[in-house]
């Protein structure tokens, strides 16, 4: 598995292609890429927050669940953290199986809990004030699934 | 000594985003009541802990954990990562 917590600009489809080249025979490859979105077309920036040595862990520890739930080849997630705009790529997550639903499955755990449980804070920047992201109550619920 | 981090409007509210507590606190719940105790700022922080969580040496946790041996303690709104 690899996980990387950057600030820099990272290119999804490459990543993609790399991560693919890893896991020959694995058959299935699923990928989500998080992009900045921007409602209301006021988002001067979004500031991603995180909490550097728990990040990894938790992020870690999350992987290391879906592998043992799921028969996978490989993992990757990329998180970005730093100053953001509307539009940039902010994380991606790609999982590899023999099996099509194990690589769907292991992406969406993955998803879910990268949202409520890896230690990243998002502010937005509007043209009408700046605040912090409100955690929904729905993305909490999306853990009972699992 | 403990060292206590703060991320995202608690790190604004308290305006540091860590530092390092001289504590008797058995739990975090007693770290808690120390703080409100010191000053207005940490009052405020900390006046709905429904809207707050807490890690203990990186690993999420509740409000009643034990302080014993801990060296890092983090305070920080429900995250929103992906």
């Amino acid at each position: 598995m690899t996980v990387r917590i950057q600030t820099e600009v990272f290119d999804a489809g490459a990543e993609l292609n790399a991560f693919t080249d890893t896991v020959a025979g694995a058959g299935a490859v699923v990928s989500f890429t998080g992009v900045v979105r921007d409602v209301d077309g006021g988002l001067v920036a979004m500031e991603i927050e995180h909490y550097p040595g728990m990040t990894e862990k938790a992020i870690a520890a999350i992987v290391s669940e879906a592998q043992s739930r799921w028969d996978l080849a490989g993992a990757l997630v990329i998180h970005r953290h730093g100053r953001l705009t509307a539009g940039d790529q902010i994380m991606m997550v790609a999982t590899a199986s023999r099996h099509r639903v194990d690589a769907f499955q292991a992406a969406e755990f993955l998803m879910d809990y990268l949202k409520s449980r890896a230690p990243f804070w998002k502010k937005e920047m509007t043209q009408s004030g700046d605040g912090w992201v409100e955690a929904r109550d729905e993305d909490e619920a999306a853990l009972d699934r699992w | 000594m403990i060292d206590i981090l703060y991320f995202a409007w608690v790190r604004e509210r308290i305006g540091v985003p860590r530092e390092q507590v001289a504590t008797d606190a058995a739990t975090v719940a007693e770290l808690i009541e120390e703080l409100k105790a010191r000053e207005e700022r940490y009052a405020l922080a900390f006046s709905d802990l429904r809207a707050l969580r807490v890690a203990v040496d990186q690993e999420l946790t509740d409000f009643d954990a034990s302080l014993a041996g801990a060296r890092e303690v983090a305070f920080f709104p429900p995250m929103t990562g992906g």
